[in-house]
């Protein structure tokens, strides 16, 4: 297989808590030990609950705030090293914020905004302009009316093609979407959508797609990384997550999504109170506090990604197939002894 | 589909009008705000040629002539305790006067502006340290540090200035930091650092353009408060030296006649009033056109 054009490598972020007096009292565990690889041309979905390190994930790719250790890797070279200065590094990979608003300057018009970017890498001012008018008309927004307009002018689905655009100004080969359509109503989120599918057909793009929304994470992804408070739980092709999920984190999400059809839909909610403070994780398995099927390793063991079914499918639960099963083996394993179980 | 060739002609477009002609507009239908402009312009073009507009000579004395009342004969606002013509005098007084109050609030901004800005945007300890050390220059009150500085540095034009623009580098600095961090923090900022642009480059493209217009509006609330510091100065003999003409110390000078000529000694004080309620209502029109929610 050739080099992933993307590499994490247990990344780790914790934000430090400080009291009046500027000493450290503690950290928030925004990101622990987190590693993932994107392969070129495919969309990774990474999906978890607020506050899991979604976006912290993003951030930290894009090197907006400084790791606390671990590394990213583009196409095989450490970015910031002499192989691949930041600089370079944000020409290939760039981002959508969520907020359509606040990620455009209120006092450029469009077409400035768009042009800034390619402006800072050396393109003359006139062949920005054109690169912004050409991507505004990509986007669907026709150049002669929208390219003079100010943000203020302009509705969250307009403002969100512009943000689009401005990503792409730059020729990146990856974009990072960060819950960049979550903001949009349904019906312009599903254009929106759409306009991201053709792009990436059109200029040959990879995404990594952050969002809370399963189905539209679903409609959009190749592959779907499950986080669960800083953590990988489950990384897999989004068939084989969404057909069979085997972290009981991603049975209890996906069980929580309405069903179109009135006879299937759950009363119980599949998955009890609110995830644990980041400041202070459950030890072991850090689901263990609300997992179902907890048992007493869980608390002690700390959870690695497992392959399951070949090469592509990962879980971090040493007991997936059993869980896999659910309840009816589970109730038959929980009655055997403790250590057997362990095993 | 690989991307088409760029098309290097760039055809004109529809060009929304600008944040800058919408401010004009709404100013423009503020009524008190235009007023008070109006004032302000007089009182500009009385500093700039009021010495060739003056009826007399402001600086010709006459023993005889000496405190006339308002309506006097050849002296439409009366004579001073010199029997110089009042009315030549407040006119060529608008012109020290109006530098005294203008000259260290626009010293102040380009002190103040560059610190806050510098600290709210590096924030960190390069924040803390521009930061306290204003805190420091906050534990005075504005007029007893201009008293101060002035009376340390000794009396004289240069040295008002000088203490003056002391005095409003901290209230402006304070003011240009917290806008400045409040934009810091918006994402098209990340976006901007983002796309690579160095801290120059981001700070003169999307941070000035959103900053200085806050930060202007609130200077221009300063004068007001410049040019009745600047007369205080004056008044205790620590600005202006007579016989100039400055409207503090024309007040200073006119007080030993309060009793025969209250009116005449009062007209000082009625054009520093007049002028810094102008320039009030002025930045707060200003204010209120720029203050829109986008």
């Amino acid at each position: 297989m050739s080099t992933p054009i993307l590499q994490v490598r247990n990344l780790t972020k914790h934000f430090p808590l400080k009291n009046a007096l500027g000493a450290k009292t503690g950290q928030v565990r925004a990101l622990d030990d987190l590693s993932f690889t994107v392969h070129k041309g495919e969309t990774l979905g990474i999906v978890g609950e607020s506050g899991c390190g979604k976006s912290t994930t993003a951030r930290l790719l894009m090197q907006l705030i400084a790791p606390t250790s671990g590394e990213v890797m583009f196409e095989g070279k450490a970015v910031g090293s002499r192989d691949l200065p930041l600089k370079e590094f944000h020409r290939q990979v760039q981002m959508v914020f969520q907020d359509s608003y606040s990620s455009l300057n209120p006092r450029l018009t469009v077409e400035t905004s768009i042009a800034f970017g390619p402006q800072m890498h050396g393109v003359s001012e006139r062949e920005a302009t054109a690169r912004a008018r050409d991507l505004l008309s990509r986007v669907g927004l026709e150049p002669a009316r929208f390219a003079g307009r100010y943000p203020h002018e302009l509705s969250g689905g307009q403002r969100q093609r512009v943000n689009i655009a401005r990503a792409l100004a730059l020729q990146p080969r990856v974009v990072i979407l960060d819950e960049a359509v979550s903001a949009l109503d349904k019906s312009v989120e599903a254009q929106v959508l759409n306009l991201l599918l053709d792009l990436k057909e059109a200029f040959d793009l990879t995404y990594l797609f952050i969002s809370h929304d399963l189905n539209v994470v679903r409609y959009i992804s190749d592959r779907v990384m499950v986080m669960y408070l800083g953590q990988t739980v489950e990384l897999g092709q989004t068939e084989a997550i969404f057909a069979n999920p085997l972290h009981p984190y991603s049975q209890a999400l996906l069980a929580s999504m309405p069903s179109m059809d009135p006879d299937h839909r759950t009363e119980a909610p599949p998955i009890a109170g609110d995830p644990p403070n980041p400041i202070n994780p459950p030890s072991g398995c850090r689901f263990h506090t609300r997992c179902k099927f907890v048992q007493a390793a869980c608390s002690a063991n700390a959870q690695q990604l497992f392959a399951s079914k070949g090469f592509e499918h990962h879980v971090a639960c040493e007991f997936f197939e059993l869980n896999a099963n659910k309840n009816k083996v589970f109730k038959e394993k929980a009655n055997q002894p403790l250590a057997e179980t362990a095993l | 589909m690989i991307s088409t060739p760029l098309p290097l002609s760039i055809a004109p477009v529809e060009q929304s009008p600008g944040y800058w002609s919408g401010v004009l507009r709404r100013f423009a239908k503020d009524r008190v705000a235009m007023f008070a402009g109006a004032v302000v312009l007089i009182l500009v073009i009385l500093a700039l040629f009021g010495p060739w507009l003056t009826p007399a000579d402001p600086y010709q004395s006459s023993m005889l002539k000496r405190l006339r009342p308002i309506g006097t004969d050849g002296f439409p606002l009366g004579t001073d305790e010199l029997g110089r013509d009042m009315l030549s005098r407040l006119m060529v007084g608008a012109r020290l006067s109006l530098f005294m109050g203008i000259t260290p609030v626009i010293c102040a901004f380009a002190i103040g502006a560059t610190l806050g800005i510098l600290a709210g945007f590096v924030g960190g300890w390069v924040n803390s340290i521009i930061m306290r050390t204003i805190d420091v220059f906050y534990a005075f009150p504005s007029v007893l540090l201009a008293i101060a500085l002035s009376g340390a540095l000794g009396a004289g034009i240069g040295n008002a200035l000088l203490s003056l623009t002391l005095v409003f580098v901290p209230p402006i600095c304070r003011v240009a930091e917290s806008v400045t961090s409040q934009i810091r923090s918006r994402d098209f900022v990340e976006a901007a650092r983002a796309s690579g642009a160095n801290a120059f480059a981001i700070i003169r493209v999307h941070v000035l353009g959103n900053v200085l217009g806050p930060i202007f509006v609130y200077s221009t609330s300063l004068i007001a408060v410049s040019m009745i510091l600047a007369s205080g100065l004056s008044f205790l003999g620590l600005g202006v030296k007579p016989p100039e003409p400055e409207w503090g110390l024309m007040l200073n000078t006119l007080r030993t006649a309060i009793y025969t000529q209250p009116w005449v000694a009062a007209l000082p004080g009625l054009m520093i009033f007049i002028t810094s309620m102008s320039f009030n209502m002025l930045s707060d029109g200003l204010r209120s056109a720029m203050d829109v929610k986008q």
